[in-house]
């Protein structure tokens, strides 16, 4: 299975199969652009990768499609509907259908592992408590954390931690599931898992999967489609195959990761003699 | 997410020792105490000024408290001052002309009633009313008195001096012959 | 003409900050009958915030009433009225002395540990993770800690005018043999029911503004460490300042 996902063709794009659409969206905070005309479509039932620099909005990006933040002019679509325009009420009922992985987890540290998979369950639905018991266990299982449900969020591993929002987010059975960053600061061994589960999750249960991640190895197993963003726009779009020989040079330095480039390894500075000289 | 049962426990230990702390704040304020040490009896004195006196203050005899002040109010057929208090019924031998007065412990001490003993040999009971009274001390009244009976010593002395300066010299000059 | 840039441009933060305030307040008072429908998320609260500030609250409403029957009998003895000291120290006790240091109290202990909890969330991302749960964390983690701290502070502050009131009498009767009987008449005669509620009241004021100030800082923390630990500094002195501000005003209204 992880084998000939590179070489996987990408299908048409077409709107309807569009689970999430960004459309022409200009962003700034004081005064500082963060996006001019950011267009990307997220194709239903793939792992689509969104990756870039550092810095260049990713996790606003994810925000825009939360719809915790409003863009200055354009418009993010779910499924359709605009995000930026619904009412608390409606933005909520939204986002139960989408699941969030944040960076470090994000669990609630004053309750276990069973608790905080729980929670969604218990905060939006009235089920009852052998039901919430019987679909919690099972989410524990599939990320391989059952035996670990009376834990506390403190006595996890970073990757144990991840593993455990993951089983969170899927407590609902969202028909989205958004990563920021899920491999920054793991070891391979937790690595491999988490990239395993992203998988499995996203084709087992037919789901979307967003990962946004400067992680480019790893992405370059999982992703069916990668987008990536770079001066405010999309730079480059594709599979990896073709991401790998784009002739920009931004996605060059990028995906090769080279030190000079694009993206400049000296910090604007005055002339080195100069300043050596006069200081 | 439920709190554990040593969280309610002692949530429910602090919320009553709250109410506990507002029972005895409230119930120490009252003036309720009095009829605690068993049985009392009720009299009355009308006063023409009671200064500063409260309900709750004592009431006693030879400086020993022999009850309280229950209840201070206005008579306004006779223009005075009505308080009840209660004697403890273990006194009962308080004459029937004895004296209350309004008196002042310390300088900035509350005011009490102090009872001296008449002569009469009946007593007082339930109901009966002290007869003799001496109102509280008023500061200004007492000035009053004093700067008129200067002013009158003054005026006096001014009169005699003239109409008698002559006659005043006169004696004085005597022993010196 | 710096300095009056400067100050101009502080004058408008604070003004700025004043306005939030009144904004996250407004909002949290929206959540609070939501919150409340939890009985179990607040009793937690009222736990966190009131019973275990117990043993500070009634060790230094102790010690402040024994100060006060030192004091007071000093003071009163100049002028031979000793017996006076029940009323003088239950009065400045009810009155001014429970309200304030509780309130004090209570931002030490309970408003830092609010702020840092809620602070702690913010800086790792919960609060996030729950707004994306479609969860509404004002609901869900804000109101509760708000009701637990209003509800704990009124209680908190009775307890220690009781317990303060029992150091006057230790100091007085005890110790210096003011005779028990006027100790207690006189302060019976001359305390009364509406001072008490004058004590409850402020108690009540206060824990609003500290409880407020406390989720505020905790909610509006830089998700950061340090901003947790700026968070929790603020909390302790604006709650200070806004308690002795509130003090005064409530103590006119109230003469």
């Amino acid at each position: 299975m992880l084998s000939n996902v590179a070489s996987r063709p990408i299908d048409a794009r077409t709107p309807q199969d569009s689970i999430v659409e960004v459309r022409d969206v200009h962003y700034s905070i004081g005064g500082r652009a963060i996006f001019s005309g950011l267009n990307l479509q997220i194709q239903r039932g793939r792992i689509t990768a969104i990756m870039g620099p550092s810095g260049t909005g990713k996790t606003t990006l994810l925000r825009l499609m939360t719809g915790q933040i409003k863009p200055d002019s354009g418009q993010v679509l779910f499924d359709g509907i605009d995000v930026s325009n619904l009412g608390t009420r409606e933005l909520y009922a939204l986002r139960r259908r989408m699941g969030m992985l944040f960076q470090n987890g994000a669990l609630l540290t004053d309750e276990d592992v069973f608790e905080n998979v729980a929670f969604p369950l218990r905060e939006h639905t009235d089920l009852p408590e052998a039901l919430i018991r019987n679909i919690v266990l099972t989410k524990l299982q599939s990320v391989g954390l059952r035996g670990a449900a009376r834990l506390m969020p403190s006595e996890l591993s970073g990757g144990m931690a991840r593993r455990v929002a993951l089983a969170r987010a899927m407590a609902t059975d969202p028909e989205v599931l958004i990563y920021d960053e899920p491999f920054t600061g793991l070891d391979p061994i937790s690595m491999g898992m988490i990239v395993r589960l992203v998988r499995q999750m996203n084709y087992a249960l037919g789901i979307t999967s967003i990962v946004v991640s400067h992680d480019v190895e790893e992405l370059a197993i999982l992703a069916d489609a990668s987008y990536i963003i770079a001066g405010g726009k999309v730079a480059a779009s594709g599979s990896f195959v073709e991401l790998k020989d784009h002739d920009s040079e931004i996605v060059h330095q990028f995906i090769n990761g080279l030190a000079d480039g694009p993206v400049a390894f000296h910090y604007p500075a005055p002339d080195y003699y100069e300043d050596l000289l006069t200081g | 997410m439920r709190p554990t049962r040593t969280v309610e426990f002692s949530t429910g230990l602090f919320v009553l020792l709250g109410f506990a702390a507002l029972f005895f704040l409230v119930t120490q304020i009252t003036n309720r105490e009095l009829t605690t040490n068993g049985k009392s009896y009720g009299v009355v004195a009308l006063f023409e000024n009671i200064g500063s006196l409260k309900p709750g203050a004592a009431v006693s005899m030879a400086g020993v408290t022999v009850g309280r002040v229950e209840n201070i109010s206005y008579d306004q057929q006779q223009y005075k001052a009505v308080v009840r208090m209660r004697i403890n019924s273990q006194f009962d031998r308080i004459p029937k002309d004895s004296d209350a007065s309004i008196m002042t412990s310390g300088l900035l001490g509350g005011q009490y009633i102090g009872i001296t003993p008449g002569g009469d040999e009946q007593y007082l009971k339930q109901g009966d009313r002290i007869e003799f009274v001496q109102d509280a001390f008023v500061l200004e009244n007492l000035i009053n008195q004093l700067a008129s009976t200067f002013l009158r010593r003054d005026q006096g002395a001014a009169e005699g001096g003239n109409q008698g300066g002559s006659q005043d010299k006169a004696p004085a000059e005597e022993p010196k012959r | 003409m710096h300095f009056l840039r400067e100050l101009w441009d502080n004058v408008r933060e604070f003004i700025t900050t004043v306005g939030s305030v009144a904004l996250f307040f407004g909002r949290v008072l929206a959540q609070l009958p939501g919150a409340l429908l939890r009985p179990s998320l607040v009793v937690e609260q009222v736990h966190n915030t009131g019973a275990l500030s117990l043993v500070i609250i009634m060790t230094c409403g102790l010690f402040v009433g024994m100060v006060l029957g030192l004091t007071g009998y000093d003071l009163l003895q100049r002028f031979g009225s000793e017996e006076a000291l029940g009323t003088a120290g239950a009065l400045a006790v009810t009155k001014e002395l429970g309200p304030v240091v509780t309130a004090l109290l209570f931002a030490g202990r309970a408003g830092t540990a609010l702020a840092s909890e809620i602070g702690l969330m913010r800086a790792t991302d919960q609060l996030t993770a729950m707004e994306m749960m479609a969860v509404d964390p004002m609901r869900r983690v804000i109101a509760p800690r708000f009701a637990g701290g209003i509800i704990a502070m009124p209680l908190l502050t009775v307890i220690f005018i009781a317990i303060g009131i029992f150091g006057v009498q230790v100091v007085g009767v005890q110790l210096f043999k003011v005779d028990a009987a006027s100790f207690w008449s006189q302060m019976r005669s001359s305390v009364g029911l509406d001072d008490i509620m004058e004590g409850v009241v402020k108690g009540c004021v206060f824990g609003v503004a500290c409880s407020l100030i406390a989720v505020y800082e905790g909610y509006n923390a830089a998700p950061t460490a340090e901003g947790v630990g700026r968070a929790t500094t603020r909390t302790v002195v604006n709650s200070a300042v806004l308690t002795l501000m509130l003090d005064y005003i409530l103590t006119a209204i109230m003469l």
